[in-house]
C-alpha cells in the first residue's frame, strides 16, 4: 500500500461510489446527446428533458400524474399486503391451510398479469379500480408465497423452546412466529412494491387518462422523447425513494436481524 | 416413587414401509433432584426420548409420567435447553430470560429482579441489554440456561446443550452447570454423546443401545460433590469412563 497509490475507485466510500455512478451515467448521456452522436429524436439532451419537466408542470400534469400513479400503486399494493400476510402466515404454518390454498396460489402465480389486463378492463373499466386490480393480481400471489416461506423458515426449535417455557400455541404464534418472520416479510414487501410499479405502468399504458404510464404512451405518439425520458426519470426516482424508505423502516423494525435488516 | 417414570415407552416415526422405530420399550425412573445423564450412540433416539419427556412428541406405546400424571404436551414444568441456539433474536438478553415469567403473568418488577439473579448465576451480569447476535455461542447457551432456570421448572431437560461449543468453552459450561446445580438443585435429564461430560455431571449415567434405543445400563456415579474438572483425572472417573466406553463401542 505504501509504494503504489491505490486507484481512486478504492479510495471512495459507498456514498462516493454511488455519486460516481451517477456522474458517469450523466456524462455519457451528455456526450452522446450534445455531441450529436445519437440523434435527438432517439436520445434527447439533458437540457430538453429538463425543460420538458417545466412544460409539464405548467400544463398541470407533472404533479397530478405523479400523485395519481403513486396513489394507485399504494392502494393496490396495500390491499395485496393486508390480505396476503395473514394468508401467507397460515400457509407457512399449517399443513391444512397449505393444502387448501397453495395449488390455487401456484396456478395464479404463473399467469402473466399482462394477460389479465383485458379481463380487468372488462370487469372494472379504465378507472382507478382497474389499476388496483392489476397491481393486486400482480403482487398478491407472489406475496402469499414469499410470506409463507418466511413463516415456514422460522426455526422449529424457537417455537419448541417457547412452548417448553409455557407458551400456548397462540402465544408462540404471537410472541415468536410473527416477530421471527418479520425480516423475511419486510424483504418481500420491498421486492413486491417494485413489481407493483411495473404493473401499474403497464396498466396505464393500456388504458388510462392520467398517470405516468399514460403520459409516456402519449408522449410516444407525439414523438416527444424528452417527455418519455422525464417520465422514466420520475419513475426511477420514486423507486429510489421507496427503496430507501424501506431500508430505513426495516432498520427500525428489525434492528436485531442477523442479516442487519434487508439486503443492503 | 420416581419423579419421572417411563414404562414400556416406544416411538415409531411414520407408517408402513418407511417407518422408523426410534425407541423401544424404554424403562426409566428418575428421582427428585437427580441429575440423570443419558449417553448413547448417535441416532439411537436420545433426542426423541427427551422430546417425549418434554411433551413435544407423543410416545407411540407405553406410558410417560411425571409425578404420576401422564405427560400430554409441553409445559413450563419441563423446560428445555437445545443444542441449537434458541434465544429470541429480537429480545435483549434480559427480555429473553424474562420470557417464561412474562407468560406466567409475573409483574415487570419481580420478573426483572428474577432475570437479573439468574443472569448473575450464569455469569452474565452486564449483558442485560445486549442482543443475542452480539453474543458468542457459549454466552448464548448460558442465557438459554438462565432462561429455563428462571422459570423454575420441576425438571430441566438438556439435549446436548454444549455439543456445538469448542472444547474449552464446553469445559467452562460444564463447570458452570455444576455450580448452578450446587446453588439450585433440580431434577435434570441431560443428554450427551460425550462420556467425560456424562461422568462429570451425573448422579446416574444411563446408557442407551443402538436404534431402536433401549436403556441398556445404569451407572451410579459416586464421585463426591462439589465436582469440577479435577475429578476427571481420578482413578474412579477413568475406570467408570472405561466401562461406559466399552458398552458404547459394542453399540456403535
Ligand atoms: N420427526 C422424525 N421423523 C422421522 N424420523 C425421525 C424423526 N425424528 C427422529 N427420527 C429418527 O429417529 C432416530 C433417532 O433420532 P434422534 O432421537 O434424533 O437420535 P439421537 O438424538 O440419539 O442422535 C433417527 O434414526 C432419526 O432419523
Ligand atoms: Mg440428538
Amino acid at each position: 500500500m505504501s509504494k503504489f497509490k491505490a486507484p481512486i475507485i478504492y479510495q471512495l466510500n459507498n456514498r462516493g461510489l454511488t455519486l460516481l455512478s451517477f456522474v458517469v451515467l450523466a456524462s455519457i448521456w451528455c456526450l452522446l446527446s450534445y455531441g450529436g452522436i445519437v440523434k435527438d429524436i432517439f436520445l434527447p439532451t439533458p437540457g430538453a428533458v429538463f425543460s420538458s419537466f417545466g412544460e409539464m408542470h405548467r400544463e398541470g400534469i407533472l404533479i397530478h400524474y405523479t400523485l395519481a400513479s403513486t396513489y394507485r400503486v399504494m392502494v393496490g399494493w396495500a390491499l395485496a399486503v393486508i390480505t396476503a400476510i395473514p394468508i401467507g402466515m397460515l400457509i407457512g404454518t399449517s399443513r391444512k391451510a397449505e393444502a387448501l390454498f397453495e395449488p390455487t396460489v401456484d396456478f395464479a402465480r404463473y399467469l402473466p398479469v399482462v394477460a389479465l389486463v383485458p379481463l380487468t378492463l372488462l370487469y372494472f373499466g379504465i378507472g382507478d379500480l382497474q389499476k388496483f386490480a392489476v397491481i393486486f393480481l400482480g403482487t398478491f400471489f407472489q406475496l402469499v408465497l414469499l410470506v409463507s416461506d418466511a413463516a415456514a423458515g422460522v426455526p422449529k426449535d424457537l417455537l419448541r423452546a417457547a412452548s417448553t417455557l409455557g407458551a400456548t400455541k397462540w402465544q408462540s404464534y404471537r410472541m415468536v412466529l410473527i416477530p421471527a418472520s418479520l425480516p423475511g416479510i419486510m424483504d418481500s414487501l420491498r421486492i413486491t412494491i417494485g413489481w407493483a410499479w411495473t404493473y401499474l405502468v403497464v396498466a396505464e399504458m393500456v388504458a388510462a387518462n392520467s398517470g405516468l404510464g399514460y403520459m409516456i404512451l402519449r408522449a410516444q405518439r407525439f414523438l416527444a422523447v424528452d417527455r418519455i425520458f422525464a417520465g422514466l426519470i420520475i419513475i426511477g426516482l420514486l423507486g429510489l425513494v421507496t427503496d430507501h424508505l424501506f431500508k430505513l423502516i426495516t432498520e427500525k423494525a428489525v434492528p436485531w436481524s442477523e442479516k442487519g435488516g434487508a439486503r443492503k | 416413587m420416581s419423579k419421572l417414570t417411563l414404562q414400556g415407552a416406544g416411538k415409531v416415526f411414520g407408517e408402513g414401509e418407511n417407518s422408523v422405530e426410534a425407541l423401544s420399550d424404554i424403562e426409566l425412573g428418575i428421582d427428585e433432584n437427580e441429575l440423570a445423564v443419558i449417553v448413547g450412540p448417535s441416532g439411537c433416539g436420545k433426542s426423541t426420548l427427551l422430546n417425549i419427556v418434554a411433551g413435544l412428541e407423543q410416545a407411540s406405546t407405553g406410558s410417560v409420567k411425571m409425578n404420576g400424571a401422564e405427560i400430554t404436551g409441553p409445559d413450563a414444568g419441563r423446560g428445555m435447553v437445545f443444542q441449537s441456539y434458541t434465544l429470541f433474536p429480537w429480545l435483549t438478553v434480559q427480555k429473553n430470560v424474562e420470557f417464561g415469567l412474562k407468560i406466567k403473568g409475573i409483574k415487570p418488577g419481580a420478573r426483572q429482579e428474577t432475570a437479573r439473579r439468574y443472569l448473575e448465576l450464569v455469569g452474565l451480569t452486564g449483558f442485560e441489554d445486549a442482543l443475542p447476535k452480539a453474543l458468542s455461542g457459549g454466552m448464548k447457551q448460558r442465557v438459554a440456561i438462565a432462561r429455563v432456570m428462571a422459570n423454575k421448572p420441576e425438571m430441566l431437560l438438556m439435549d446436548e446443550p454444549f455439543g456445538a461449543l469448542d472444547a474449552q468453552t464446553r469445559t467452562q459450561m460444564q463447570e458452570l452447570l455444576l455450580s448452578a446445580m450446587e446453588k439450585e438443585r433440580t431434577t435434570v435429564l441431560f443428554i450427551t454423546h460425550d462420556i467425560d461430560e456424562a461422568v462429570l455431571l451425573a448422579d446416574n449415567v444411563y446408557v442407551m443401545s443402538r436404534r431402536p434405543g433401549r436403556i441398556r445400563d445404569k451407572f451410579k456415579i459416586d464421585i463426591p460433590r462439589p465436582r469440577d474438572h479435577r475429578v476427571t483425572v481420578s482413578s474412579e472417573f477413568t475406570s467408570l469412563k472405561k466401562e461406559i466406553m466399552e458398552i458404547l463401542w459394542e453399540e456403535s
